[in-house]
């Protein structure tokens, strides 16, 4: 199937035949696309049967959106060739790519919230005579459509009500509505509950039967191998290889795309839970999109010395909660505590001095100010330190720099110009490390880090949940928010399970299985005796 | 070489003035194109008549008189663009500067008329009420979240007609005539002291230590936004306000204040202009002064930087000064403020030429990339 040739790099042998030309849905042969200072594209070639299910694997910066941008015709590569069952196509903007019958499952879904189902799939191909909409027709077709592949939807529930899992089989109707045959899937997963993957690497079988052509981004493995034909792996931008997934490993996968072995599982001692930390009761946190309380009468308790995970699927509460610890949000009834004194109604720069740690959910939005360089972005939580500014207000620059200096020493934080690059120009991997270099070395009582390694590579992923073990061994509580189930089982010594605003069941993840877990994440089973 | 040549133009600083020096080229032309419309053999002749402005005076001592007053119309301009640029940092797009500084003439020149107080209690009275007005449209922003440009708007309004209303009592207002008294003869110690200064301008009495005083504070605030606790804050509510509110900084205050600031030094401008006694306040005027307006083009001009700020607003004053020497005999009175708008209309486009600029260095610089591989694999 491929050689290895110096390097570790892999020369894809063209099969020669015409006959074999044809079997191929998609060609991108040779493409190379460069960026200033970077080549993100460098001689890829990535060949798409018809009717197979193609995983394109690699690590966050190893050039698979940039690959597939150049597919829709956002960028247009400086060397290389796009061909289509054999003829070679030129796509100048994503209309091309549309006309070409190319449609794309994005991560972050493009629906419109107050339309219906039915309304987003025919939107922008509205049929119509006379100017009229004519959607009997259409709605006939939808859920013939729907039938075939078992993509169950309502076609007139609004999409601000419907699940995840539905609004996705949505925008894969979307696709198949327009007659698209190659079908790119953007990590289709990470939204979804276990039993709803499932479902969703059935619909894709049922699909690739059908004859269409799928493309799967992913780095999830056990993904990859469960549905995938072959797979193709990117690393920094260069080709690596092509496999056939019936004669390989996760471990080979792994290694290909990180170019070296990876350890799946979180070495780390027993947890020695000390006194309390974190005590939250009957905490309830109002929601800003509905009238329903976003959080509901939760209890809990942060020890010294464990980590603390609460488990579920986005949107159920797990950011109020978080919001409600961190004092972002305002408590509507309940008693937060922590190391003893009352934090319920204390601001937020009280808690931040008094102990508490927080990485936040969406380091764009809180995390950093994108804008101001990395140093300043070091002590975003101390700069009012008398450290970091004398007594007439002014700031010092100087212990500032070297302050920053050392963190980006000590935690690895790599970035153009040092403590002066703007944070905005910097990979997010080494946005999120920033974070976490300061909010660690707050030496906090309490961590709060919600989806610490969200959009990261397996390598930043390693080094996050090191960093957090470590707090946690240095007798640090640690609460950690993650919707990721491999990280809550991996990492946590005790898991809260939140289900629509309440926590539904606690668990330790050495006896629990993902199954089960994924029940109570659903909301299939709730209510276990909790101590 | 090249390398040399492109690492300076990636400097922000430089990028801002040279994009800043197209708009007024862009400015100029424009201008240009719209006096050969109208009268072609008069064109050269006006627009050289707009940039010399008063160099155009036969003698030294006229010229210097002249430098004077376009030096005591620049002080407020400064004001005003430091006005802006300081709420811009922090997001908010401060339009009511224009009715700040209105309700800084109006508490200047009350003080002065009316209570005849001394110069600085004046200019205080006057950054206190333009501080005022700031402040409300910061606290309509963070507690009932109504944009600062619509609430600025109609306060600008608001103070207009509240000022001639204050203005036009008795003992306040010439009565021969639409303007308010004269300074000079009701109060002399409201004029802000010369301090020698108008023996260097030809003894133009409108100089006084309001141009050092307007420089200074482009200092100050330049310090101030780039050195200090206080204009870290500001930056970093202006750039992210949720991040501001993460890591525990008082934003909402934040926001009232800034607006506050904004507002007492647009008022602060305008104390700088009447306290010198070189015009008095129209109280039939019906349109908000363009003082304030034009600081928004100088903050932008001067690429949002306070010692930008002082050389745009210098030009600014100096091509308005100019536009009154046009040759009325071959065009319409409204010329010079014509020329002068379009050229502060260009102003708007810094951004767009700074852009242009990067646009273009990345360009070549993907070129140089791809050049340069290309040369790698050939040798």
């Amino acid at each position: 199937m491929f050689a290895q040739g110096p390097m570790g790099r892999v020369q894809p042998c063209l099969t020669k035949e015409v006959s074999a030309l044809e079997q191929y849905a998609v060609e991108m042969l040779h493409i190379t696309k460069r960026f200033p200072g970077i080549i993100a594209n460098d001689d890829i070639t990535l060949q798409l049967k018809k009717g197979e299910i193609h995983a394109l694997l690699g690590e966050n910066g190893a050039g698979k959106s940039t690959l597939m941008s150049v597919l829709f015709g956002l960028y247009t590569p400086e060397e290389g060739e796009i061909r289509m069952n054999g003829k070679a196509v030129t796509i100048r903007n994503p209309n091309d790519a549309n006309d070409l019958g190319i449609g794309m499952v994005h991560q972050h879904f493009k629906l419109v919230e107050c339309f219906t189902v039915l309304d987003n799939i025919i939107l922008g191909v509205e049929p119509t005579r006379m100017g009229f909409l004519q959607k009997r027709q259409t709605r006939a077709r939808v859920l013939a459509m729907a039938e075939k592949y078992g993509l169950r939807v309502n076609p007139d529930a609004l999409i601000s009500d419907i699940t995840v899992g539905m609004q996705q089989r949505t925008e894969i109707l979307k696709m198949l509505y327009r007659d698209n045959d190659i079908l790119i899937f953007d990590e289709p997963t990470a939204v979804l509950t276990p039993q709803e993957i499932d479902e969703l690497m059935q619909i894709m079988r049922n699909l690739a039967a059908e004859g269409k052509s799928i493309l799967f981004i992913s780095h999830k493995l056990n993904e990859i191998m469960a549905v995938a034909d072959r797979c193709t792996v990117l690393r920094k931008g260069r080709y690596i290889g092509t496999v056939d997934i019936r004669n390989t490993t996760k471990a080979e996968l792994s290694r290909m795309m990180v170019g070296r072995d990876v350890k799946f599982a979180v070495d780390k001692k027993a947890a020695v839970p000390g006194e309390v930390v974190l005590d939250v009761q009957h905490m309830t946190v109002a929601s800003r999109q509905h009238d329903k309380d976003a959080v509901r009468d939760v209890s809990f308790q942060v020890r010294r010395g464990e980590i603390v995970c609460i488990a579920g699927i986005d949107g159920n509460g797990q950011s109020e909660l978080v919001f409600g610890v961190t004092g972002l949000e305002n408590v509507k009834s309940g008693k937060i505590t922590m190391c003893g004194k009352d934090i319920t109604r204390m601001p937020i720069r009280k808690r931040s001095v008094g102990g508490m740690s927080h990485i936040p959910e969406d380091r764009h939005k809180h995390g950093l100010v994108l804008d101001y360089t990395l140093e300043d972005n070091m002590v975003l939580q101390r700069y009012f330190e008398p450290q970091f500014t004398n007594a007439f207000g002014v700031l010092r620059r100087r212990e500032i720099r070297a302050y920053a200096e050392r963190l980006i020493d000590q935690y690895d934080v790599r970035s153009g110009q040092g403590a002066q690059t703007l944070v905005r120009s910097m990979s997010g991997g080494n946005q999120q490390k920033a974070i976490i270099a300061r909010e660690i070395d707050k030496e906090p009582e309490l961590l709060v880090a919600v989806q610490p390694t969200r959009g990261l590579d397996v390598g930043a992923i390693e080094y996050i949940h090191q960093q957090i073990v470590a707090q946690r061994d240095a007798g640090k509580a640690v609460l950690l928010v993650s919707l990721e189930l491999d990280e809550v089982m991996n990492v946590s010594d005790r898991i809260l399970v939140m289900y629509e605003g309440e926590i539904v069941g606690e668990f330790d993840p050495k006896t629990v299985s993902v199954e089960e877990l994924g029940l109570y994440m659903a909301g299939a089973k709730k209510g276990v005796d909790r101590q | 070489m090249k390398k040399k040549h492109s690492s300076i133009l990636r400097l922000e600083g430089v990028q801002t003035l040279l994009a800043s020096l197209l708009c007024i080229l862009g400015g100029l032309l424009a201008g240009f194109i719209v006096l050969l419309l109208i009268e072609p053999s008069g064109a050269w002749e006006a627009i050289t008549s707009v940039l010399q402005s008063f160099f155009r005076y036969p003698s030294a001592k006229l010229q210097l008189k002249y430098f004077g007053q376009t030096l005591t119309r620049t002080a407020p301009l400064i004001m005003c663009s430091l006005s802006v640029l300081f709420a811009y940092k922090v997001g908010l797009f401060n339009i009511g500067v224009a009715g700040q500084y209105v309700a800084g003439a109006c508490a200047a020149l009350y003080f002065g008329l009316a209570l005849r107080m001394p110069w600085w209690v004046c200019m205080i009275a006057a950054m206190l009420s333009g501080a005022l007005l700031g402040a409300l449209s910061g606290a309509l922003k963070t507690y009932r979240n109504v944009n600062v440009v619509i609430s600025g708007i109609m306060l600008n309004w608001i103070a207009l007609y509240v000022t001639n209303m204050i203005l036009s009592m008795d003992g306040l207002k010439n009565p021969m005539s639409p303007y308010t008294m004269q300074l000079r003869g009701v109060n002399p110690g409201a004029l802000i002291p010369q301090m020698g200064l108008n023996t260097l301008f030809g003894n133009e009495k409108s100089v006084t230590i309001a141009i050092p005083i307007a420089v200074i504070m482009a200092l100050i605030v330049w310090f101030m936004l780039n050195k200090t606790r206080f204009g870290y804050e500001l930056k970093a509510t202006g750039y992210n306000y949720h991040a501001a509110r993460y890591c525990g900084m008082k934003e909402n205050r934040n926001i009232i204040v800034t607006m506050m600031l904004s507002g007492a030094l647009a008022g602060m401008g305008a104390a700088l202009l009447y306290l010198t006694g070189i015009e008095e306040w129209e109280t039939t005027i019906s349109s908000v002064p363009a003082m304030g307006f034009n600081g928004i083009a100088v903050a932008f001009l001067g690429g949002l930087s306070p010692i930008g700020s002082i050389l745009a607003a210098y030009f600014i004053q100096h091509i308005t000064m100019g536009g009154g020497n046009v040759d009325l005999s071959v065009y319409c009175a409204q010329i010079s403020s014509l020329i002068s708008s379009l050229i502060i209309f260009l102003c708007a486009f810094v951004a767009f030429f700074k852009l242009a600029i990067q646009n273009h260095l990345r360009r070549r610089e993907e070129a140089c990339a791809a050049k340069a591989v290309k040369g790698g694999e050939d040798a």
